[in-house]
């Protein structure tokens, strides 16, 4: 576990170190011996975890869904069951959400003290730093991510987030307010309630924390639907916040399916607030279900179509790369994938011929072997449809620069894409792939692009690449998005803000700013007598 | 009972800087609820006039000067504004008596002016608007820059013509919003009056503009325009959740809704009963009950229970009924036949439910919409009268024994606005104020509204705050930026 850490800061100091990560990920990787030396074969690694929680949490147990159903949850690499997972629907919803109202209304959570909630909330990302490989295996086997990734970065993360907003426990302050009279008026930042909250699959557990971690530090308590693709390690994680002292009924994790188990969280009544990271199409529905029964307040953050802004006086090596990483990082499955590659054209040429080489030597494998930097999409669907976007640019006359098709002949493996001559109209330049296709356009002056950047109907992310501090200064500013990554890209941090402009989403997450989303304002005014001051 | 009728000097769409007619040609009649009949005939917006309105303000925020300039730069035209509405404050003071039956006395000492005021507490935010500079647990600079989110729509009520809309449009012009705002049909005539007042002050044009319509047309039409990146909404409960749908189904705009309340006023054997009394009383008859947050559940301990009630009915008795203008007057007329009939129905409600008619309960003369300030007494949690939003003078009184009862009581409500709380005892207070699932407690006082008070509601009262520096976020996008460094001395 140690050495592990120290790996997750060297990847973190990496990231900002003039070397900008010379050999990707592989390299970083191959540091961490533990599956390296298993030999590439058509088999399967075995996942060293054994899967231990496949029903719903509610009220601090673990229970069959009303209905007796259970689902599939497969592995990516193979196609096969994992394991079966109790299904969620509306009566289990209401079950659940049932406890977080007790649990919210009249058990110990909402009223112990902030310091309290604190030291618990710090108690789970302890044991959870415990089972950081187990954790990560169930995360790697269950979605398809790196090991590497999963047990060197994104469980370290997750611990790290749970710390930040333990931290924020008892630092959340109404305020004194200045009356135009004779008053005495402060603001109570109280908890909204009971929260609902939907996640999706691409980060299973950084998503649960994104999610979890600011409700609870406010006070609030939670039902959270999961994934159906990604079930497991959630209930692995929620399980440890009980051991760390939870009260029953303030974590409640429901797996399930969008249109049962989601839809009735979305439109419950006695659901006090609604969080949802998914696609636009989605966000559309909740947010409608949310108008038509109680009129909860929805965070979402949504689907993307970042730029990614190479200019005219960059590094070329180095911005391959890192549009490389924009790009590929998860398997294009993040919402902020740096999906459209801009490229000054007097470096175009270079690049595109640069970009085509680092995907070829991209690595895709067994996201359990050692090194490997690519596994497989999370499920058929999503693998289908990624190929089907990969036909229709090579129909629309973009050219196929590598990749292309499928790799191997199992699992959901797709080769590393690059299309160079991509025109914005073309539906590969204009929709939400969420896979490894890079598409790589061409401009000439920054008012172009800017224009052109800001020509999509999402506004979650935007990547510049440029040592000119005007530039730079400038494109910030022109480009409608949430997060602006100059020089780097990818960059999540607790104290960093994420969301999105336009149809990306509304209200932020992490950071201070996601306080926000759990805590209702109280004004309360007092009328006072002879005061001293005013 | 004299009726004095005020010029209307402007009766057509603003858009663009420029007083226009509708497309369609079309207009509708605003109508005087002193006596029914018309006082103006207005120029009825719908889809295509907000098509034009919402490409104005695109304009001007894609390129016009006002997101371009200073917040200093803002700041002086904003304050120019206020200016030349306190100057015209007779005038405006009178278009809102005709057109909305408010108390024309009080409108020109204290609504207008307040309005005006509420302008220059945000002209005063303009050039105050910061980001952070964050602390990233690694090598990278980040920041947060707070940006205007764009083009806004804004759709307002009839009961506070003037205060709410400067309470929209003020905070999204400190932000260097541009926007497009539908008044109420009962009400358009001061909000036209504001916007030439703006433009005379320099506000560019394309930056506010004002569509008068209805609400299935033009209101519907601005809640699901695809270029309209966020939509502040001050309504009923029902049209909140029209609006909500309609972001949802076009570009998922932002929304923020302060809608309806049912808000207690709960009063406890130690409190001063004659301020007790005048607070419960004005909290159903101010603005003719015409109030999101009137005190519409009047609970009182059992200890005091007979003597409150006693009391409250002969101050109901005084109360002054007629015609908005006189300075005598305390109440004028509902603002139109709908509302009219609606509560008279709830009355009637009431009476059927088997609540106890203690005073009032009819209209005043049989010309234009005056309803007597109306209490009901032995009124029980599950009517409708203390369910429902009345939005008149009509008083649900109910009776409590300890303080457990009161916080179930008050909380027993779909919604979650105000609530007042009438006691000497700290402790009181404190558990009181903190058990209410509302956003604002009033204690010892009632609808103390404030620049710098942040108002708004739980529940389905709705959701996001105007007023304060927190209304003041709602027209900003957060952006973060981030670069590594690279030799920092510190982190």
């Amino acid at each position: 576990m140690a050495s592990s850490l120290r790996i997750s800061r060297l990847i973190s100091r990496s990231f900002s170190s003039t070397s900008l990560f010379p050999r990707g990920w592989s390299y970083l990787g191959s540091r961490h011996s533990k599956y390296s030396t298993a030999v590439a074969t058509e088999e399967p690694i075995k996942p060293s975890v054994q899967v231990e929680h496949t029903q719903l949490l509610i009220d601090g147990k673990f229970v069959d869904a009303a209905s007796g159903k259970t689902f599939q949850t497969v592995d990516p690499r193979t196609g096969e069951v994992i394991a079966n997972v109790a299904e969620g629907n509306s009566e289990d919803v209401d079950r659940a959400v049932a406890a977080a109202r007790t649990a919210f209304d009249h058990g110990p959570w909402p009223k112990m003290t902030a310091y309290e909630r604190q030291r618990i909330l710090l108690r789970a990302a302890d044991l959870i730093e415990k089972h950081n490989d187990e954790i990560a295996a169930l995360e790697t086997w269950d979605n398809g991510k790196p090991y590497e990734q999963s047990a060197n970065v994104e469980i370290p993360m997750l611990v790290r987030l749970i710390r930040y907003y333990a931290g924020w426990a008892d630092k959340i302050h109404g305020l004194t307010v200045q009356a135009d009279g004779p008053h005495h008026v402060q603001t109570l930042h109280e908890p909204i309630g009971v929260a609902g909250q939907i996640i999706p699959w691409n980060f299973p557990l950084l998503m649960f924390a994104w999610k979890v971690g600011p409700a609870l530090a406010c006070g609030n308590t939670i039902v959270l639907k999961t994934a159906e693709q990604t079930p497991l390690s959630a209930l692995y994680a929620a399980k440890l916040f009980h051991e760390a002292g939870l009260p029953p009924g303030v974590l409640n994790v429901v797996s399930g399916f969008g249109p049962t188990a989601g839809a009735a969280l979305a439109s419950h009544m006695d659901v006090d607030k609604l969080a949802f990271t998914g696609s636009t199409d989605t966000g559309k529905v909740v947010l409608e279900l949310a108008a038509k029964s109680n009129l909860k307040p929805v965070t979402l953050e949504l689907g993307g179509k970042s730029p990614f802004i190479v200019c005219e006086d960059a590094d070329v090596d180095q911005a391959v790369e890192l549009a490389h990483f924009a790009l590929f990082f998860n398997q294009g499955q993040c919402c902020c994938a740096g999906s459209r590659t801009f490229v000054h054209e007097s470096v175009y040429d270079e690049f595109v011929e640069k970009a085509k080489a680092r995907a070829l030597k991209r690595s895709v494998g067994d996201p359990f072997k050692g090194g490997i930097e690519q596994g497989p999409q999370i499920d058929s669907d999503q693998f289908e449809k990624i190929l089907r976007y990969i036909r229709s640019g090579v129909e629309n006359g973009a050219t196929l620069e590598t990749g292309g098709d499928r790799h191997g002949n199992k699992g959901y493996y797709i080769q590393p894409t690059v299309f160079s001559n991509v025109k914005d109209g073309m539906a590969i330049a204009k929709e939400e792939i969420f896979g490894p296709v890079q598409t790589i356009l061409k401009f000439k002056d920054l008012g172009e692009v800017v224009q052109r950047a800001n020509n999509t109907r999402y506004g979650l992310a935007a990547g510049v690449f440029t040592q000119n501090i005007d530039t730079a200064n400038s494109l910030t500013r022109a480009l409608r998005v949430g997060t602006v990554w100059i020089n780097c890209f990818d960059t999540f941090d607790a104290a960093i803000p994420f969301g999105g402009y336009k149809m990306s989403g509304q209200g932020r997450e992490k950071g201070e700013y996601s306080l926000k989303n759990y805590l209702q304002v109280k004004a309360v005014v007092t009328s006072l007598k002879n005061p001293a001051w005013l | 009972m004299t009726t004095k009728m005020p010029t209307v000097k402007f009766t057509k769409l603003f858009i663009n800087g420029d007083f226009v007619d509708s497309i369609s040609g079309r207009e509708f009649e605003t109508i005087d609820p002193r006596t029914e009949e018309v006082i103006a005939r207005i120029a009825e917006g719908s889809k295509e006039d907000i098509d034009v309105a919402v490409k104005a303000s695109r304009v001007a925020f894609d390129h016009g000067s006002w997101p371009r300039m200073t917040g200093v730069e803002r700041a002086r035209i904003m304050m120019k504004w206020a200016d030349l509405i306190d100057e015209n404050a007779e005038e405006i003071a009178k278009l809102d008596a005709i057109d909305a039956g408010k108390l024309y006395h009080f409108c020109k000492a204290i609504e207008i002016p307040s309005a005006a005021n509420t302008i220059r507490y945000y002209a005063g935010a303009a050039d105050k608007i910061h980001g952070e500079v964050l602390k990233p647990a690694r090598e990278f600079h980040a920041y947060t820059l707070m940006e205007p989110i764009g083009v806004v729509g804004h759709i307002i009520p009839w009961n506070f013509p003037s205060s709410m809309f400067v309470t929209k449009v003020a905070p999204s012009l400190a932000a260097g919003c541009t926007m497009v705002l539908k008044p109420a049909e009962q009400t358009p005539l001061s909000a036209l009056f504001y916007a030439h007042l703006a433009k005379l002050a320099g506000i560019p044009n394309g930056v506010l503009n004002v569509v008068p319509g209805f609400g299935p047309t033009a209101g519907a039409a601005l809640c699901s325009h695809m270029d309209v990146d966020k939509v502040s909404f001050t309504g009923s409960t029902k049209v909140g959740r029209e609006i909500m749908c309609a972001a949802a189904n076009s570009n998922l705009k932002p929304v923020s809704l302060e809608l309806g309340g049912k808000s207690p006023l709960v009063v406890f054997d130690d409190a001063d009963l004659d301020k007790a009394i005048q607070l419960a009383f004005l909290g159903v008859a101010y603005n003719k009950g015409e109030i999101c947050v009137a005190g519409s559940r009047v609970f009182v301990q059992e200890g005091i229970y007979d003597e409150f009630e006693k009391k409250l009915v002969e101050k109901a008795k005084t109360w002054v009924i007629g015609d908005p203008f006189d300075s005598k007057v305390q109440q004028g007329p509902q603002v139109d036949k709908k509302q009219f009939e609606k509560i008279l129905s709830y009355i009637e409600h009431g009476k059927r439910e088997g609540a106890t008619l203690l005073t009032g309960g009819k209209r005043v003369g049989n010309k234009g919409y005056y309803i007597e300030p109306t209490i009901f007494s032995n009124v029980k949690e599950d009517m409708l009268i203390a369910q429902d939003e009345i939005f008149g003078p009509v008083m649900a009184l109910m009776k409590f024994k300890t303080i457990e009862e009161a916080i179930t009581s008050a909380n027993n409500t779909r919604y979650g606005l105000a609530a007042g709380i009438m006691t000497k005892n700290l402790d009181t207070a404190n558990i009181m104020s903190r058990s209410i699932r509302a956003g604002t407690i009033w204690i010892n006082c009632y609808f103390i509204f404030g620049n710098d008070i942040p108002y708004g509601g739980y529940k389905m009262s709705g959701f996001g705050r105007d007023f304060g520096l927190e209304a003041l976020h709602k027209y900003l996008q957060v952006k973060s930026v981030v670069t590594p460094i690279y030799n920092s001395p510190w982190l």
